[in-house]
């Protein structure tokens, strides 16, 4: 089980945890007397925390910088302990030990009382979803174990907790220094009656297993090694919930593609059949569908993912930097990487005193209620409902910068269009022949390139010479003018509905493409939401959008700006360049 | 499908979240090594991958050949990479070596020969500008590589259990230009979100391993039957090796333990079981009994 130690800077955890390792015997023979020897040449006191501090910086300082990992075991079940900074510069240190925690314990100076990373940290671990914690008031010796000053931080601390809805399984009074209630009872605390800290931490209940919830797998690859005689197509990723067999109708959301489960696949085992929540397996489809990496694999008869480009959760922020608006980051979810903006912030919370503000950006260690506005459509869950795929991060420049969890479920402009694709998908009729046959045999895979821009600018050649290009390069192309549609396809709905012209240009490509073509189409005006109506229609991944003109749309939507002005053989060079086409065999 | 029958052990679940990284790295990084010490944790990381994907492993595994590598090690590393057609590609401090920059016949001390021959060996032979060498598995020897790529991401298998430094490290954990650690500087890390994003020139480690401790390797390679150098086993006069490196600073251990059973039992209850693993490596208990000093510069 993982356990996460947390509180305020220099209220003892490493003490506490260094302690238990002591007590409960799982040092290596000679670390102890290693640690006081070193003590001893630099003349300090030896501490508990030093066999736990092992950066050099963290002892000079006295302070843990980076959660360490550290190993025990009772007779009960193996223990990881995660020891997390308290010192606020490492904050995002303390993120990421309590992240793949389990359960806590949050430590409280008996003298010093309830400090601001108390609360913060207190905040985090309910926001974090870590449901079992005990408190640990520690340096009892310094409040002379009396039970009054205890009950008092109880006090004191239990309402707070009462405030962001979690509630502490226990409070133990505890002296890490010299012992009291760590491995056993407390002779100097006989007023109290509960566990000690190893006692407390047997008590913890393993969280009940996912595999009754909905099914999810983020898909993380789709291999097909070079060698393998019968070239099979293995979809892997680890299930996140839920269980399913082969045979088992599935669908991969957003895309709505659905297949169904041929075989389960795993390395030296030839007869599982199965699969379920925490394995890192691979299945293969009865129908080869193409599935791209950060789909969410959905059995077909359950509850689905929702999809939108919407979504409105929780953010803690720990980048130097603050999050603003009108930047571009990455969202990441589950296996899926999309570009996102912060888009409504409703509240900015300082988690030190809850007190909310309403600003509009999101500053180093706040917490903000609002909405993050997606490039793309992508699948995820309530974070209520089903953790892994319920939560994210967002990646600024280079790193991560924030984590947040998903509060509720808002739809998109594309709602009601998705739902139709969806059903589409599943209803859809193949042929014999794949997608992966026709990729194969055509050497590359279909895309959708749009040319857009002001009416007036010319697309239509850069767009007929860009089908030229490819053709004679040997590729399968068709070029698609939306006035071609006009009189024909469209001939009997009104100029005005302008929505519908669009759908159907949509449709019109998804099924050249599902016919392996690449597609070159141009229409003039595109906005944003024509824009992701057509990426809603065909498939978000094989689209590229390019704009011709000075007048560019909203970052993070188009691929590429070409001036109209510059040389027709440079603009169309630049459009094949950003098809990353392999060479052709 | 009843539930009891779908509860997976500790060995499952540290294999499930070591093969979930070792394809989080393979989709995310185009140049992509893994490091292969030849000794029992880096072998099982191989065995992880073989698994992750499904019975390859897509990327070369590199081997820093310092010169003093005990002999059976070379022995075994050969025979394993032709048995499962490996990738095998090594790297050495060709100038050191034959200038003796060596410890014990060299003038240094053992922490600066690590750092000549494993480190700045290391730093040279991923960033390229080292001569790599690649196993022909047609002539079943080793060619001079073509190829002078920097490999951006580094797949290696360090375990927090092993020394302080490490328990502190992220399962992706970057390096700088220089090859520096920068530990305060650690981005966080949540959720099996990963950094997979990076600057030019600087590169991201991978560790697979680090929730493992040394018990578990040794249940996992019986469980697995995973094939292991007889260096660990008694060699018939009561010395086995409990950890493999270079024979002037790693000590073998008093030990009858004949096979992996016998390893498994002497670490749980037995002689092992309250000693720390690194206890015969020289080089640790040079810088204050840290490797931090050797790993910010790159050190494995």
């Amino acid at each position: 089980m993982n356990i996460v130690i947390v509180g305020h800077v220099d209220h003892g955890k490493s003490t506490v945890i260094g302690r238990l390792l002591a007590d409960t015997d799982s040092l290596p023979d000679g670390k102890m007397k290693q640690v006081k020897e070193r003590c001893e040449k630099e003349s300090r006191e030896f501490e508990y925390a030093f066999l736990l501090d092992a950066l050099k910086d963290e002892q000079s300082q006295g302070i843990t910088i980076d959660t360490a990992r550290c190993f025990f075991k009772t007779e009960k079940r193996d223990y990881l302990i995660l020891d997390a900074p308290g010192h606020i510069e490492f904050l995002k240190n303390m993120v990421s030990g309590t992240a793949r925690a389990e359960a806590a314990i949050l430590v409280i100076d008996a003298k010093e009382g309830v400090k601001e990373n108390s609360k913060r940290h207190g905040y985090l671990l309910s926001m974090l979803g870590i449901e079992q914690v005990i408190v640990c008031v520690n340096k009892m010796d310094l409040a002379d174990y009396d039970n009054k000053a205890f009950e008092k931080i109880v006090d004191e601390y239990s309402s707070f907790l009462k405030k962001i809805g979690i509630e502490a399984k226990e409070f133990i009074p505890v002296c890490a220094l010299n012992g009291d209630n760590i491995a056993g009872a407390s002779k100097k605390m006989s007023w109290f009656k509960g566990n000690s800290i190893l006692s407390a931490l047997d008590s913890f209940e393993k969280a009940p297993p996912l595999i009754e919830k909905p099914f999810r797998m983020p898909v993380q690859d789709v291999y097909r090694f070079t060698g393998d005689k019968n070239g099979k197509r293995i979809v892997a990723g680890r299930v996140e919930s839920g269980s399913l067999k082969e045979g088992t109708e599935i669908v991969f959301l957003p895309s709505g593609k659905q297949s169904k489960i041929k075989t389960i696949e795993e390395f030296g085992n030839k007869t599982r059949k199965d699969i379920f929540a925490g394995c890192s397996m691979g299945v293969t489809l009865e129908e080869q569908v193409y599935v791209p990496r950060g789909e969410i694999m959905c059995i077909a008869s359950e509850k689905p993912a929702f999809v939108s480009s919407t979504i409105k959760a929780n953010i803690f922020w720990m980048g130097k930097e603050p999050m603003i608006k009108d930047k571009e980051y990455f969202l990441k979810l589950g296996t899926a990487r999309v570009a996102a903006k912060l888009g409504q912030v409703f509240a900015v919370m300082d988690t030190s005193n809850l007190s909310k503000t309403s600003k509009e950006k999101i500053d180093r260690h706040d917490i903000s209620e609002c909405q993050i506005e997606c490039a793309s459509q992508i699948a995820f869950d309530q974070f209520n409902e089903i953790k892994a795929t319920g939560r994210f991060v967002i990646v600024d420049e280079f790193d991560i910068a924030g984590g947040g969890i998903i509060t509720e479920l808002v739809e998109d402009s594309q709602g009601e269009t998705r739902e139709q694709v969806i059903k589409r998908e599943g209803k859809w009729e193949h042929g014999l022949v794949s997608y992966n046959d026709r990729v194969t045999k055509y050497g590359h895979s279909p895309k959708l390139i749009i040319l857009t821009g002001k009416s007036g600018v010319d697309k239509k050649s850069i767009a007929k010479q860009l089908e030229k290009k490819l053709f004679e390069n040997g590729r399968i192309v068709y070029f698609l003018g939306i006035g071609n549609l006009l009189r024909g396809l469209d001939a009997d709905i009104s100029k005005s509905k302008r929505d519908e012209h669009i759908r159907r240009l949509g449709e019109v490509s998804h099924i050249l493409m599902d016919a392996g073509v690449i597609v070159v189409a141009t229409a003039s005006d595109l906005g944003e939401d024509d824009l992701r109506l057509l990426e809603t229609v065909t498939n978000r991944e094989s689209v590229f959008i390019v704009n011709v003109g000075k007048e560019s749309l909203e970052d993070g939507l188009v691929d590429l700006d070409l001036d109209p002005s510059t040389e027709a053989g440079k603009n169309i060079e630049k459009i094949v360049k950003l098809l990353k086409l392999n060479p052709l065999a | 499908m009843k539930i009891e029958n779908l509860k997976m052990s500790r060995l499952d679940e540290l294999e499930s979240q070591s093969i979930y990284i070792l394809r989080e790295a393979y989709t995310q990084f185009k140049n992509l090594a893994m490091l292969w010490s030849i000794g029992k944790d880096s072998t099982v990381l191989l065995w992880l991958a073989r698994k992750a994907f499904f019975g390859h492993a897509p990327f070369p595994l590199v081997h820093i050949d310092t010169g003093h590598k005990i002999s059976e090690m070379i022995d075994y590393r050969d025979k394993l990479a032709k048995e499962l057609g490996l990738d095998m590609i090594y790297g050495r401090n060709e100038k050191a070596i034959l200038e003796k920059q060596t410890f014990p016949d060299g003038k240094i001390d053992r922490l600066s020969c690590c750092k000549i021959l494993k480190t700045k060996a290391l730093q040279k032979t991923l960033s390229g500008e080292g001569k790599r060498y690649r196993l022909n598995q047609a002539t079943g020897k080793y060619d001079a590589d073509q190829s002078n790529e920097p490999y951006t991401g580094v797949i290696v298998g360090v375990r927090a259990d092993e020394e302080g430094s490490r328990s502190k490290e992220r399962y992706f954990s970057p390096r700088n230009k220089n090859n520096d650690w920068a530990v305060v500087e650690q981005p966080p890390e949540l959720w099996n979100q990963f950094k997979t994003d990076f600057a030019p020139g600087t590169h991201v480690r991978i560790h697979p391993l680090l929730d493992w401790t040394e018990l578990d390797v040794w249940e996992y390679i019986a469980r697995e039957k995973i094939p292991v150098t007889k260096l660990y086993f008694d060699n018939g006069k009561g010395q086995r090796y409990r950890s493999l490196g270079c024979f002037p600073c790693t000590k073998s251990v008093e030990s009858n333990a004949k096979d992996v059973e016998d390893i498994v039992n002497e670490l749980k209850s037995g002689k092992f079981s309250k000693i720390a693993e690194r206890a015969g490596r020289g080089q640790d208990k040079e810088d204050d009994g840290g490797l931090e000093t050797l790993r910010k510069d790159g050190y494995m």
